[in-house]
């Protein structure tokens, strides 16, 4: 299989095309069987092609299929590569994809459109595998402005509510402001390398002679980095590009799990690992991710703490823990991050499943302040959703506790980290808090919905299957990297180690040390989650009208945090006004109406004028048609006597 | 013998005649009979300069246009009576339909 891996990527491809093409009147079971069937297929291929890549001693695998781009010194192929990062990606893509597909047949039954939501997220599924299977910067490219069609798409997909298509909008625009950065990037790596081949380009990067780029030094690599990095902060959500991603909750939930949770959203952590070896040569880039990230999710974390939407709590966690990866990359603890995307992907997908399962049981509502009490009615949801949630909270033993732990361990290790770890502390703080929130307010405390209206009934187990696969694995996933101190061999990181390079080999009283230091890091993390889990049962449960009252004392700040920290409004004054005036008064206006519109229609009404002016010779009397035809005939013979030049070939003709 | 320029001059003149008729009657079967005249005008000027010449040229011309004249009266008779059977007139300037 792996001598075919280009198979995995089509799968969906053609069920995209196949549901596209033929779904509209195939009915619903066609459609889902072709969507389910295509994604399984390419899941199953994907585990077969690692289980070879496994059984030939794990080396890098690259394969040159064909050639996409010759142009001079320039080769851009269609080659797909399989080495150990890309095997965690290309596992969490189609295993969780394909988990969510299942959970969209039931949650999109009744909805229009099924063929073509189904052939939007096969499409997307392709575009994704390219991206994580891509062996050059050029067709990474191409899954990486694929996926941004499909989650534009997807975003708006109820395409009739102005909402909805606006989200679609604002994401695609976002999303091309950071691939401009992104571009300039690859340029910038093709004049410096002559390649854009990942084993070319970190080859070369290897090379000791390109030097190591201090702090505030500006040289090829630092600004290559800075501008992929431009990139995967539109892509992945981050300061000051992240905007898009609350307002892409717009889409169905499926949607909102699997490519703004679990897969698209992480492709710019993905990037920056992968160009981890340009990342290592400058320090200033990775300050900036490690800055970027961990702003980013402390950030996120407090506007998430005053959202009463339950799907727009989870984009701010997800754009809070999106930072966490970036902060891990940035501080070097590359595997650490990449550990946090999978357990993520796991937890995060499985917590918009269960916020799915609960506005399906809610008839479609999102706002928590008319939930309440849930818990006994939607039982498997509840429990799956409190699995999810006590991992994001970074509770023992479950999957996020060991990848924020790993990442905050990174941070804390860096000379000057202790700033980076103080704050990701405090994120962790916040995320148990309005996690715990999240669930008193849908699950517990009194009923605040009007139960003749509400029909609240669990979901079919075509939803319910994928989350309980899904909570098993947000319970069991962290163990793979389970630390030292636990027992475990850390198997994730020492299985990315030929990726991201071993751990240094440091003495045994200082690896003892490290343990130590982490043991203390772990229980530290553990009691500030649960403190937060604690205030959050204290404000929500135990007082439900105390929160009321702190936002009543603290106006300001609660203000400020409902409305986002107004960076909606400031981009609205800084960008879009401005860039909307230039576009309608100068650029509308001025230059199309008056100057390409003026000139066209300009011409067309001279024509006209012309026409009219000319159209009175023709009378529709035969007699002046025939005095035209004497005029012309007594001109032309005028012109054949009486020209100088003209006569003398046409009369020397009659002889 | 009677010079050519005398044969010349009668064909001016009917030509001339041709015309005037041409623009000025109304009736359009008078219009057609015009043109028979600028035609057989024409022929005559052609015969007169093929004999002034002692070439064939110009009576070979004078066939053409015999036929020519020939097609185009059955063609115009045929609107005519379209005409005439449509308007319920033969006058031309009301048969003026065609103008903007």
């Amino acid at each position: 299989m792996l001598e075919y891996l280009w198979i995995v990527p089509l799968l969906p491809l053609l069920g995209s095309a196949v549901n596209g093409l033929f779904g509209a009147k195939w009915p619903n079971k066609f459609v889902s069987s072709v969507a389910i069937g295509s994604t399984g297929l390419s899941f199953l291929c994907a585990l077969e092609a690692v289980r070879e890549f496994f059984d030939g001693g794990q080396v890098l695998f690259h394969k040159e299929f064909f050639t996409w781009i010759a142009a001079g010194n320039f080769r851009a192929g269609f080659d797909l590569q399989m080495d150990q990062l890309t095997v965690v990606m290309v596992l969490v893509v189609t295993g969780v994809g394909w988990l969510i597909h299942i959970y969209a047949t039931g949650y999109m039954a009744h909805e229009g459109g099924y063929y073509r939501f189904f052939s939007y997220l096969n499409l997307f599924m392709f575009f994704m595998l390219i991206l994580v299977l891509a062996a050059n910067y050029v067709l990474l490219f191409v899954g990486w402005e694929g996926v941004g069609l499909s989650s534009y798409l997807l975003i708006g997909f109820y395409f009739l509510k102005k909402s909805a298509s606006d989200a679609g909008k604002k994401a695609f625009i976002v999303n091309r402001i950071g691939d401009f950065g992104f571009m300039l990037g690859m340029f910038l790596l093709f004049k410096a390398f002559h390649t854009l081949d990942f084993t070319a380009v970190f080859q070369a990067a290897s090379n000791p002679a390109w030097g190591h780029e201090g702090w505030g030094q500006f040289g090829t690599f630092t600004v290559a980095c800075l501008l992929l990095f431009m990139g995967a902060c539109g892509k992945s959500a981050q300061l000051p590009l992240y905007v898009w991603l609350p307002d892409a909750m717009e889409g169905p939930t499926p949607v909102s799990a699997l490519i703004h949770a679990a897969t698209m959203v992480t492709a710019g952590v993905y990037v920056v690992a992968r160009s981890h070896i340009l990342f290592a040569h400058s320090e200033t880039a990775s300050v900036v991710v490690a800055i970027v990230g961990c702003a980013t999710a402390f950030f996120a974390a407090t506007i998430g703490l005053v959202q009463t939407d339950i799907k727009k709590v989870l984009a701010y966690s997800t754009v809070s823990q999106l930072g966490y990866m970036f902060l891990a990359c940035g501080v070097g603890a590359f595997s650490a991050g990449i550990f946090h995307l999978m357990t993520h992907a796991f937890f995060k997908a499985l917590l918009f499943l269960a916020a799915g399962s609960v506005i399906h049981a809610m008839g479609g509502e999102q706002d928590m302040q008319k939930m309440g009490g849930l818990s006994k009615k939607i039982k498997y949801t509840y429990a799956t959703m409190l699995i999810a949630t006590l991992a994001i909270a970074g509770i023992p033993p479950l999957a996020g506790f060991f990848s924020k732990d790993a990442i905050l361990f990174g941070a804390f290790q860096i000379p000057g980290g202790h700033p980076l770890y103080a704050l990701g502390l405090l994120t962790a703080l916040l995320t148990s808090f309005y996690m715990f929130r999240l669930i008193f307010l849908t699950f517990h405390g009194k009923q605040r919905y009007d139960e003749r209206k509400v029909h609240v009934h669990e979901s079919p187990w075509s939803m319910l299957g994928p989350l309980v696969v899904l909570a098993v694995l947000s319970v069991v996933g962290g163990w793979l990297a389970a630390p030292a101190f636990w027992g475990g061999p850390d198997y994730f990181t020492n299985f990315l180690a030929p990726v991201f390079g071993g751990h240094e080999v440091v003495d045994a009283a200082g690896e003892a040390a490290a343990h130590q230091l982490e043991l203390i890091l772990a229980g530290v993390a553990f009691g500030t989650a649960l403190i937060g889990i604690v205030v959050a049962y204290w404000l929500y449960l135990n007082k439900p009208g105390k929160p009321d009252g702190i936002a009543k004392s603290l106006k300001p700040a609660y203000t400020t945090l409902l409305n986002k920290y107004y960076v909606d409004e400031l981009y609205a004054a800084v960008v879009v006004r401005p860039l909307m005036w230039i576009s309608t008064v100068v650029l509308w206006k001025a230059a199309d109406v008056a100057v390409i519109d003026g000139a066209v229609n300009g011409i067309a009404h001279e024509t006209t004028a012309l026409g009219d002016g000319v159209r009175h010779t023709q009378s529709g009397n035969t007699r002046s048609y025939a005095v035209w035809v004497v005029v012309g005939a007594i001109v032309i013979i005028a012109v054949i006597f009486f020209w100088p030049s003209a006569g003398k070939p046409v009369l020397g003709m009659v002889h | 013998m009677v010079p050519t320029n005398y044969y010349v001059i009668l064909s001016a003149i009917l030509f001339g005649l041709g015309v005037f008729a041409f623009i000025f009657k109304r009736n359009i079967i008078t219009i057609f009979m015009s043109i028979e005249l600028m035609l057989n005008a024409v022929n005559l000027a052609f015969v007169a300069f093929s004999q002034a010449l002692g070439k064939l040229d110009g009576q070979v011309f004078v066939l053409f246009v015999i036929v020519v004249a020939a097609a185009e009266a059955a063609v115009g008779l045929g609107i005519i009576i379209l005409i005439a059977r449509n308007r319920q007139t033969l006058n031309v300037e009301r048969v003026d339909l065609l103008k903007l």
